[in-house]
């Protein structure tokens, strides 16, 4: 069965028709074409879909887009640009924390929600608040340095 | 200008699309028009197929077609073939079972494909490969590798269900070493299979234009130029000529995504044969059971010391599953890149090695980061270290006594190598100094005060890289070439475009290769694009395994410019009316020796492409060159890994305090890079030595099939890691470099493993070493 979901995507109100089964990740990715936002697996475990949903991170495979209607849904394609890129994607590429990149989207926004939620951050609360994203590339050295550095640069 | 040379760590160039979400994989490629596929796989491990039923599947909503490997068979379509061929000790050929794209009467492993559902939409696709009705009559599985050779055959072509019994080295020799010898350490140990999980899924679009006849194929590959030649003169899909195989940006490989699968050949085929474009993404689910696994051996090794601790032989037995079939890289896996490692860095002078391969009803097995040299190194880094322990010696001084010294260079080992460079003893003085081990005893003592238990592991690996000179690779059985192309373009305006047959998963070539060719012609980095990843666009390659990118393809590169600046030469000598011999070319100038005239690059290749003041007569205008380059020998990488662990006597948790990693990878293009991957290498080593294990049971099932069962490292599972370099450049390819990409996964597992074992003071402890392991091997020493 369609049904209609209407919501904020990176600021752009837009409404799509969808099956009734479709998940947040797929509105984003097949009806939207925001394909930065990946899917890595089909457990809830990889983090590769992570997006900002009402200010916090989610798993955008384990939502339903109806569970969106009226959310306010923000994406790495929303945080910034290439002349203006959020910090958390500056420190990312300064600290060499992305190999591959198909985790770094979901990666940079579990990051982000991590740096807002927690007022103090140290390397083991960073590799605590990240153990929902997987990446098999980094080794995680290089991302747990570039939150940190990031952290420091959102709080300035 | 930010002209960033060889050396520095120059930020990535590529990294800008994927941080801001513009990185273009291949389920991101979406064609007009286009089906989606999904797969009917097999719940069963070994069945025959007695009947299939695909009238009510066909029927369903939205489907185009069901095809099926009774279908692929009626077209002819080859065996998907192993691209190496091992005899086996009496000279006679390895027995390879046919490979089909799909099955069509017999079921091998679980989650071979059986047939493609195409449909409208992938939902359709899905619900429709539910309605497939398969009649399996199931025969039992062979799973166990131990009990393989005497199961019931799989095939009827491989008797004993033994692909060869390989050996190498001196036999007798070996064995009168090990008889004579004051001692003799004996182990066995379990390599412990893995799932690589690059974290980008496998997928494919296959394109089939009905009017020009061109195939093209979207596909998450290592090697689109191996794989071209894979389907077309193996499987038969296309002429090479039709098919352009296009690899976009790639999330991750580590091996897997080297081969030739049935799933991308069967979506090429019925793009065929339907003239419809078709998209196929596996889910994780899928990988599990379709990609190529790793390791999986099963390894006696007996060590002859004399009584001061002087390796005398080393014999080692191994049995190596393969899965169910040959993958592309498999059969050199435990052989060639395995049995030839087995010297280490120590000048052992008899060896002997055997390994049986086996077939299993398993998935295949193929390459996997390192490949073949991890298990060398974890089994002679292991028994070096039990070696030490039962001669009351340290680990370090026992490795001293052994080590090739740097004056031993080019060194011969009794394993078909020849050493070119390397320095063991540095690289060990700045990694004990790094972790200071002279510290340990008091950080163990303060440990025991806390009620923990510390220990501290080493690990001296050594690996061959740069895959690999062609005729020695020839005459080993390899089915291909192993050289690498490259191509430099200087455009009109002075910026240059380079085209590589390497191929990036996110080892940053776009940045590493254009930091190497503006280097060579002293301009800025931003000058310089890479190209790689597209049969249409470049010449054909072997793309990237083996440790080779840097290697074989930069030293390509390296040639191809050196041509560059040859032709530049001659047109600069012509402009500024001298002898090309009296030509410099030095910081980006062509200059007249001695003398204040010069041009620029860029003003010589404006001239290359506007010759109006040229040598015509002698010289063909324009500035583009490329360059075919096959490696002389293999690469040495090699290295000093040490690991630092506290164990908790109540639960057996194994915390990580320090690793520290000092590796001599010869010459470095660019530092931060090289970290990078060592970071990475190290992770899945630890991974492998803690968490990681594919597990089937016995009926042929897999267990660890989701991220739930099989545990991948997190953040919080790691530690940061301490890494140091040491040099001797590679001999013998024009950079110098070594190879940089396995060394961490291929040095680190023995060196968790002997601090573990150090920590609790035993000699055995498989890999992964869980909790529940180290727990309970704390109650059966009685030590906790
Ligand atoms: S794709 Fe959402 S957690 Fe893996
Ligand atoms: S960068 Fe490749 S998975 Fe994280």
């Amino acid at each position: 069965m369609s049904i209609t979901v209407s919501l904020i995507v990176n600021g752009k109100a837009v409404t799509q028709t969808c099956l009734e089964n479709t998940t947040l990740v797929e509105l984003i990715r097949e009806k939207l074409q925001l394909t930065g936002t990946h899917v890595g697996c089909d457990t809830s475990q990889c983090g590769a879909c992570t997006v900002h949903m009402n200010g916090r991170a989610v798993k955008a495979c384990t939502v339903l887009a109806v569970q969106a209607e009226g959310a306010e849904v923000v994406t790495i394609e929303g945080i910034g640009v290439a002349d203006n890129l959020h910090p958390m994607q500056s420190a990312f590429k300064e600290c060499h924390g992305l190999q591959c990149g198909f985790c770094t989207p979901g990666m940079i926004m579990a990051a982000i929600d991590l740096v807002n939620q927690k007022a103090e951050l140290d390397d083991q609360s960073i590799r605590k608040g990240l153990e929902g994203n997987i990446c098999r590339c980094t080794g995680y050295h290089n991302i747990v340095e570039a939150v940190g550095r990031a952290a420091a640069r959102m709080r300035e | 200008m930010v002209q960033q040379s060889i050396g520095e760590r120059v930020l990535r160039k590529e990294d800008l699309r994927f941080i801001t979400g513009k990185g273009s994989y291949t389920d991101d490629i979406n064609l007009p028009g286009q089906a989606y596929a999904c797969f009917v796989r097999s719940p069963v491990a070994h069945a025959i197929i007695k009947g299939m039923d695909i009238s009510t599947a066909t029927a369903a909503d939205g489907v185009i077609a069901v095809l099926t490997g009774e279908q692929v068979a009626e077209d002819g379509l080859g065996s998907l073939p192993c691209g190496w061929m091992v005899h086996s000790k009496d000279g006679s050929e390895m027995k390879q079972p046919f490979h089909p794209v799909m099955a069509a009467d017999k079921i091998n492993y679980v989650g071979e494909p059986v047939a493609i559902v195409v449909a409208e939409t992938f939902l359709a696709a899905k619900n429709a490969s539910e309605l497939v009705e398969i009649d399996y009559e199931e025969i039992d599985a062979v799973v166990d590798i131990s009990s393989a050779q005497s199961a019931a055959d799989i095939y009827p072509e491989v008797p004993g269900n033994t692909v060869y019994n390989w050996e190498l080295g001196e036999k007798a020799d070996t064995e009168k070493a090990i008889r004579e010898a004051a001692h003799v350490t004996r182990i066995s140990l379990t390599n412990n299979r893995l799932i690589p999980n690059a974290i980008e899924p496998r997928a494919a679009i296959a394109d089939y234009n009905t009017g020009t006849q061109d195939l093209t194929l979207y596909t998450t590959s290592q090697n689109p130029g191996l794989a071209r030649l894979i389907l077309t003169a193996f499987v038969q899909i296309a002429p090479e000529h039709k098919l352009r195989i296009i690899a976009p940006d790639v999330g991750g490989g580590f091996g897997s995504k080297i081969f030739v699968y049935s799933e991308e050949t069967a979506l090429a085929w019925a793009s065929k044969k339907l003239g419809i474009p078709i998209k196929w993404t596996a889910e994780r689910s899928e990988s599990f059971v379709a990609d190529a696994h790793g390791r999986d051996h099963v390894t006696e090794v007996e060590l002859a010391m004399d009584e001061e601790g002087h390796f005398l032989g080393l014999h080692v037995k191994t049995i190596a599953n393969m899965g169910a079939y040959l993958s592309t890289f498999s059969a050199a896996v435990p052989t060639y890149l395995y049995g030839t490692l087995l010297a280490g860095q120590y000048k052992t002078p008899n060896i002997y090695v055997e390994v049986d391969a086996v077939v299993t009803n398993t998935a295949p097995v193929d390459a996997y980061r390192g490949a073949g040299r991890p298990e060398a190194a974890y089994l002679l880094e292991r028994i070096v270290e039990v070696a030490a322990r039962e001669m009351n010696l340290d680990p370090v001084e026992i490795r001293r006594r052994n080590f090739i010294a740097p004056s031993d260079f080019p060194y011969q080992t009794p394993v078909a190598l020849e050493y070119d460079s390397g320095d063991y003893e540095a690289s060990l003085n700045k990694a004990l100094e790094m972790a200071d081990y002279d510290g340990f005893s008091e950080r163990k003592k303060e440990a025991a005060s806390r009620g923990k238990k510390r220990g501290i592991g080493f690990s001296c690996y050594i690996e061959a890289c740069g895959l690999a000179p062609s005729q020695l690779a020839g005459s080993l059985g390899a089915g291909v070439g192993l050289w690498e192309s490259g191509e430099v373009r200087v455009n009109a305006t002075g910026t240059v475009t380079v085209l590589t047959g390497s191929q990036s998963t996110g080892q940053g070539h776009e940045t590493t290769f254009a930091q190497l060719v503006a280097s060579k012609f002293g301009i800025s980095i931003d000058d310089v694009e890479v190209i790689h990843g597209d049969t249409g666009k470049l010449d054909f390659g072997m793309g990237t395994y083996g440790s080779r990118s840097l290697v074989v393809g930069g030293s390509a590169l390296s040639k191809a410019a050196d041509k560059v600046i040859a032709k530049g030469k001659k047109i600069a000598a012509h402009m500024l009316d001298s002898d090309v011999e009296d030509i410099d070319f030095e910081d980006g100038e062509f200059r007249v020796r001695k003398s204040n005239q010069s041009k620029t690059f860029q003003e010589i290749a404006f001239a290359a492409y506007v010759p109006h003041d040229y040598p015509l007569e002698e010289l063909e205008p324009g500035l583009s060159e490329k360059a075919f380059y096959d490696p002389a020998n293999f690469t040495y990488p090699a290295g000093t890994h040490i690991c630092e662990v506290e164990i908790d006597p109540d639960t057996g948790v194994v915390d990580i305090i320090k690793f520290t990693a000092v590796d001599d990878f010869g010459i470095i293009i660019n530092p931060m890079i090289v970290e990078g991957q060592v970071h990475g290498g190290i992770a899945q080593g630890i991974g492998q030595a803690l968490l990681e294990q594919c597990i089937y049971d016995e009926t042929g099932q897999l267990l660890t099939g989701s991220y739930m069962d099989y545990c991948m490292p997190r953040a919080d599972d790691l530690p940061s890691f301490e890494v140091g370099m040491t040099c001797t450049p590679c001999t013998h390819n024009p950079i110098g470099a070594k190879g940089c990409g396995e060394a961490g996964a291929i040095g680190s597992p023995p060196a968790v493993i002997n601090a573990i074992t150090d920590a609790l003071g035993i000699m055995e402890m498989d890999m992964p070493a869980t909790s529940e392991r180290v727990w309970r091997a704390m109650q059966q020493a009685g030590g906790a």
